[in-house]
C-alpha cells in the first residue's frame, strides 16, 4: 500500500486529487451561501419595510440561549479545526476525539434549538397562518417568525447533515483510513462545518440582536 | 482500475450491458445517457408545442378548452426549459467532449457526475408524473399569488425544479474543477478550445444562480403549505418579490442556455472555415463578461410588474450591457468566416443558421430591454418570438449542430450528409416560418398565453401553426437521419471534419480512458494556418 | 494552474486557540453592544445594525482565514468565496432598489392634450 493508494485513475497525483476535492467543496459552499442568500434577501426587504415590527418581534427570542448556541458552534468550529490539525500531523488517535467533541457540541446546539422551538410552538409564535401569538405590536409579525423559522430551520437541517458527515469521517478516522498523506474527506467536511458556523455568525445578530 | 491494458476497445464495446451503463462513471456514457433522456424530453416538449399551435390555428376553442391550453403551454415551457435546454449542451455534449478537450481521462468527480444524472432522472420523473397528473397552468414562471393558491401539482413541479437544479449545479461544479485541475500540461487558459471557456462561464452561472431557484421553490412550497407571507399578498407578502427571486435565477439561466450554444458555434465556425478563430481572447473574455453581467439585469422581465421606476431604469440601462459582449462574439465569428475556406457541411449549416437567428433574437432583445418600448411589447407574441429566436434559433440549433458535429466521435458512425443538409435547411426554414409571424402579431398587440385571439391576428397564427408542423417534420427528418446512421451509417474516421481540437486526436469512438497515453500538445486547437491536419 | 507543494502548511496550535478565543470575545462584545443604542447615541441611522454587522464580518473573516485556511491556501479559494458574497450583495442591493422605491411615480402635469393624436382624429 503506497501513498498513491487513494489516487483515482483519472488524477495524476494525490496533490491534484486533493486540490480538486477542495475546489469542488468551495464551489459547493458558494451554492450554500446563495441558498441562504434568498432568505437573507427576504429578511432585508421585510426588515426595511417593517422596522418597528422586527424590533418588537425579536424580543420574543431568547438572547441568552442564542448566545450560548453561538459559543457552542464557535467552539465546535475550533474543535473540528483542531481535529484536522491532528490528522495533518498524522495523529489519528487524537483526531477522532476532536471530531467526537464536535459532534457532541453540534448535538448540544440542536438540543438548545429544540427548547427554543418548543417554547415558540407553545406561545404560538409560528410562521404564517399558524401564528396565533398576540403580544407583538406591528404589521405582520408572522412574517418575522416565517423568516426566523426558515433561516434557523434550514440552518438546523445543515447541522444535521454536518453531524452525519462528521460521524462518517470520525468512524473512518478511527478505522485508520486517514493519515497525514491523505485526509481530504476530513478536511472538506471541516470546510462544510465552518460554513455552517459562518452562517450562524450572521444569523445570530440578524435575528437575536436587532435594535 | 489501475491495471488498464491499453487496448483499443472503444468505450461502447467496453463493459456492455444495462447494469454496466447504469453504474458507469465514464463521462462519455453518462453524456449519452443524458442525451437519451434530453432528446426524449425534447420530443415531449415538442409534442406539447404542436398541441399548442394546433389550438391556435384559428380563433376560439378548436380542439380543447382554455384550461387545457393553459396546462399545455405551461408544461411545454417547463419541459423545454428545465428538462431539455438547460441540461442539453452542458450535460449531454459537454459531458462527452469536455474531458476529451482538456486531455483528461474523466471529469474531476466521476461519481458525482453519475449522481447528477440520477438526480436529473428523479426530477424528470417527478415532472412527467405531474404532467400525467394533469399538469399545472401557472406558466413556467410560477408567479405568485396564483401559484401559491391554485389547485394542482404545483408543489410537485416545484420540487422537480428544485431537484433538477441540483443536477445542474453538480454538472457545473464538475466542469469548473475539471477545467481548473485536470488540463494536460501544455493546455493553457489561452490555448484551450473556446468551448471550454463557454462551459466555464456557464458553470459559474450554474453555481451562483441555481441555488436561488432552489430556495425560491422551497419558499413557494412553504407559502402553499403554511402561508408564510413572503410572497402571498393576502398574508402580507409581496408577489413582486417572488418575481425578483425567480428572475434572479431565470435570467442568468437564459445564459446557461445560450453560452454553451455560443461555445459550440466557436468550434464549428473555426473548424469549417479551416481558419484560426478571430479574436480568441475577445471571445473568451466575452463569455465570462456575459456570465457576470447576467446577474445584474433580471429586472427587465419585470418592467410592468409594479417594481419601482428607479429599479426599472437601472435594469433597463444595465440590460444594454449584455449586448456588448454578445455582439463582440458575433463580429468575431464573422471575421473568422472572412476569407476562410468554408466547407458547408451539416454542422456548419447549423452554425450559419445560428448566426442569422441569434442575431435577430439578440437585437429584438434590445427592443424589449428598452423600458418604454417594453411597456408596449410586454406579454405579447413579440416576446414569445424573441425568446424562441434566442432559445430555439440560438441554443437548439447550436445543440443540433453540435450533435451532428460530435456524432461521429460519439457513435463511430457517419450520418448521411445529404439528408443532414436537407434537415438543416428545413429546420432553418421551418423555424422562421413559425416564429417570424409571431413578431408581427406581437408588435400589433396580440397577447401571449391565451387560447384564442382577435380575428385580425388569424393570418399570423395560421402561418405560425403551419410553420410549426413544417418544423416538426424537419425534426423528424433530422431524427430519422441520425437513427439511420446508427443502423447503416458508414464507419467514421478519427477526424472526419479535419479539426485540430484534441477530441479528434483520439480514436473514434474513444477508448474508455480517452487516450491511450497522455497526448503531447504541440499546437493550439485553432492553428489551421500553420498546422497540417491529420485525417 | 496549481503549484505543487509537497507538504501541507500546518497552522500552529496557538493560532487556532487565539482565533477561537477572539471569536468568543467578539461574541460577548456583540451581545453587549446590542444593549447600547448607538443610533440614539450618535444620531446616525442604522448604526446599531452597522455595528452588529461589522462585528459579525470580523468574526466570519477570522473563521474563513484561519479555520478554513484561506490565509495559507491558494488565493483562488478566497476569490471564489468573495465571488459568492458579491453575488449575494448584488441580489440584496438591487432588490432593495425596487422595494425601497416602490410607488414613486411621475406627477402628471396639467397641459393640453395633443389634439393631433390619431386616436382623437379617428373619433371625430
Amino acid at each position: 500500500m503506497s501513498t498513491q493508494f487513494h489516487v483515482a485513475h483519472h488524477f495524476t497525483d494525490a496533490e491534484q486529487q486533493r486540490e480538486s476535492a477542495k475546489l469542488g467543496m468551495w464551489l459547493f459552499l458558494l451554492t450554500e451561501i446563495l441558498l441562504f442568500g434568498g432568505v437573507f434577501v427576504a429578511y432585508a426587504v421585510y426588515r426595511v419595510w417593517n422596522p418597528e415590527m422586527f424590533i418588537n418581534a425579536h424580543k420574543a427570542l431568547d438572547v441568552s440561549l442564542g448566545t450560548i448556541n453561538t459559543a457552542v458552534l464557535i467552539i465546535s468550529s475550533l474543535t473540528v479545526a483542531l481535529g484536522i490539525r491532528e490528522i495533518q500531523l498524522g495523529r489519528a488517535k487524537t483526531s477522532w476525539k476532536y471530531l467526537l467533541v464536535t459532534i457532541l457540541l453540534a448535538c448540544v446546539f440542536l438540543v438548545i434549538k429544540y427548547f427554543e422551538y418548543a417554547h415558540k410552538f407553545h406561545e404560538g409564535q409560528l410562521p404564517g397562518k399558524f401564528y396565533t401569538y398576540e403580544g407583538i405590536v406591528g404589521t405582520n409579525p408572522h412574517v418575522f417568525f416565517s423568516i426566523y423559522f426558515l433561516l434557523t430551520g434550514i440552518h438546523a437541517f445543515h447541522i444535521l447533515i454536518g453531524i452525519s458527515l462528521l460521524t462518517w469521517v470520525m468512524i473512518r478516522t478511527m478505522k485508520g483510513h486517514f493519515s497525514s498523506e491523505y485526509y481530504t474527506p476530513v478536511e472538506i467536511t471541516g470546510l462544510y462545518w465552518h460554513l455552517v458556523d459562518l452562517i450562524w455568525i450572521f444569523l445570530f445578530p440578524l435575528l437575536y440582536l436587532i435594535g | 482500475m489501475s491495471s488498464t491494458n491499453h487496448s483499443n476497445v472503444s468505450y461502447l464495446e467496453d463493459k456492455k450491458g444495462l447494469w454496466n451503463w447504469l453504474t458507469t462513471v465514464d463521462h462519455k456514457k453518462i453524456g449519452l445517457m443524458y442525451l437519451g433522456l434530453i432528446l426524449a424530453s425534447f420530443l415531449v416538449g415538442g409534442i406539447l408545442a404542436m398541441l399548442v399551435r394546433m389550438e391556435l390555428i384559428s380563433p376560439g376553442e378548436d380542439f380543447y378548452s382554455a384550461d387545457t391550453y393553459n396546462r399545455f403551454f405551461t408544461m411545454h415551457g417547463v419541459v423545454m426549459i428545465f428538462l431539455f435546454i438547460i441540461p442539453s449542451i452542458p450535460a449531454a455534449l459537454g459531458n462527452f467532449v469536455l474531458p476529451l478537450m482538456v486531455g483528461a481521462k474523466d471529469v474531476a468527480f466521476p461519481r458525482l457526475n453519475l449522481a447528477s444524472w440520477y438526480i436529473y432522472v428523479v426530477g424528470l420523473l417527478l415532472a412527467f408524473w405531474a404532467l400525467l397528473y394533469g399538469g399545472v397552468d401557472t406558466g413556467w414562471t410560477f408567479y405568485t399569488p396564483y401559484s401559491s393558491e391554485v389547485k394542482g401539482p404545483v408543489a410537485m413541479i416545484g420540487l422537480a425544479v428544485f431537484i433538477l437544479g441540483f443536477s445542474s449545479i453538480l454538472t457545473g461544479l464538475n466542469f469548473i474543477v475539471t477545467i481548473h485541475k485536470l488540463r494536460l500540461p501544455g493546455i493553457t487558459w489561452f490555448n484551450m478550445p473556446l468551448f471550454l471557456w463557454g462551459m466555464y462561464a456557464t458553470a459559474i452561472i450554474q453555481i451562483l444562480a441555481t441555488p436561488v431557484i432552489g430556495i425560491t421553490m422551497v419558499l413557494l412550497l412553504f407559502e402553499r403549505m403554511s402561508g408564510i407571507g413572503i410572497f402571498d399578498p393576502s398574508m402580507g407578502g409581496d408577489p413582486v418579490l417572488f418575481q425578483h427571486f425567480f428572475w434572479f435565477y431565470s435570467h442568468p439561466a437564459v445564459y446557461i442556455m445560450i453560452l454553451p450554444a455560443m461555445a459550440i458555434i466557436s468550434e464549428l465556425i473555426s473548424t469549417f472555415s479551416h481558419k484560426k478563430i478571430f479574436g480568441y481572447k475577445a471571445i473568451a473574455y466575452s463569455s465570462v463578461a456575459i456570465a457576470l453581467i447576467s446577474f445584474l439585469v433580471w429586472g427587465h422581465h419585470m418592467f410592468t410588474s409594479g417594481q419601482s421606476r428607479f429599479a426599472a431604469m437601472v435594469f433597463s440601462f444595465l440590460t444594454f450591457g449584455v449586448a456588448v459582449p454578445s455582439a463582440i462574439k458575433v463580429f468575431n465569428w464573422l471575421a473568422t468566416l472572412y476569407k476562410g475556406s468554408i466547407s458547408l457541411e451539416t454542422p456548419m449549416l447549423y452554425a450559419l443558421s445560428f448566426l442569422f437567428l441569434f442575431t435577430i433574437g439578440g437585437l429584438t432583445g434590445l427592443f424589449l430591454g428598452t423600458l418604454a418600448v417594453d411597456i408596449h411589447l410586454h406579454d405579447t407574441y413579440f416576446v414569445v418570438a424573441h425568446f424562441h429566436y434566442v432559445m430555439f434559433g440560438g441554443t437548439v440549433v447550436a445543440f443540433i449542430g453540435g450533435l451532428h458535429y460530435w456524432w461521429p466521435k460519439m457513435t463511430g458512425k457517419m450520418f448521411n450528409e445529404t439528408w443532414g443538409k436537407i434537415g438543416a435547411v428545413l429546420v432553418f426554414l421551418g423555424f422562421n416560418f413559425t416564429f417570424m409571424p409571431q413578431f408581427l402579431a406581437g408588435f400589433r398587440g396580440m397577447p401571449r398565453r391565451y387560447f384564442t385571439y382577435a380575428d385580425e391576428f388569424t393570418i399570423f397564427n395560421v402561418l405560425s401553426s403551419l410553420g410549426a408542423f413544417f418544423l416538426g417534420i424537419a425534426f423528424v427528418i433530422v431524427g430519422i437521419n441520425l437513427v439511420m446512421s446508427l443502423i447503416n451509417g458508414k464507419k467514421a474516421g478519427q477526424n472526419p471534419w479535419h479539426s485540430l481540437s484534441l477530441e479528434w486526436q483520439t480514436q473514434t469512438p474513444p477508448i474508455t480512458e480517452n487516450f491511450a497515453q497522455d497526448p503531447v500538445i504541440t499546437h493550439g486547437p485553432y492553428d489551421y494556418d500553420t498546422q497540417e491536419v491529420n485525417h | 494552474m496549481s503549484e505543487k507543494h509537497s507538504h501541507v502548511h500546518v497552522t500552529p496550535l496557538w493560532v487556532y486557540l487565539a482565533v477561537g478565543g477572539a471569536l468568543l470575545v467578539l461574541t460577548g462584545i456583540t451581545v453587549a453592544a446590542s444593549f447600547v443604542d448607538f443610533t440614539a447615541l450618535f444620531g446616525i441611522g442604522s448604526l446599531n445594525f452597522a455595528v452588529a454587522m461589522i462585528i459579525a464580518t470580523i468574526k466570519a473573516t477570522l473563521v474563513a482565514l484561519f479555520f478554513m485556511h484561506l490565509y495559507s491556501d491558494s488565493k483562488f479559494y478566497s476569490l471564489t468565496l468573495l465571488a459568492g458574497i458579491a453575488c449575494l450583495m448584488i441580489f440584496i442591493v438591487i432588490t432593495l432598489l425596487d422595494t425601497n422605491y416602490r410607488g414613486e411615480i411621475y406627477e402628471i402635469e396639467k397641459g393640453p392634450i395633443e389634439p393631433k393624436a390619431k386616436i382623437y382624429r379617428s373619433a371625430e
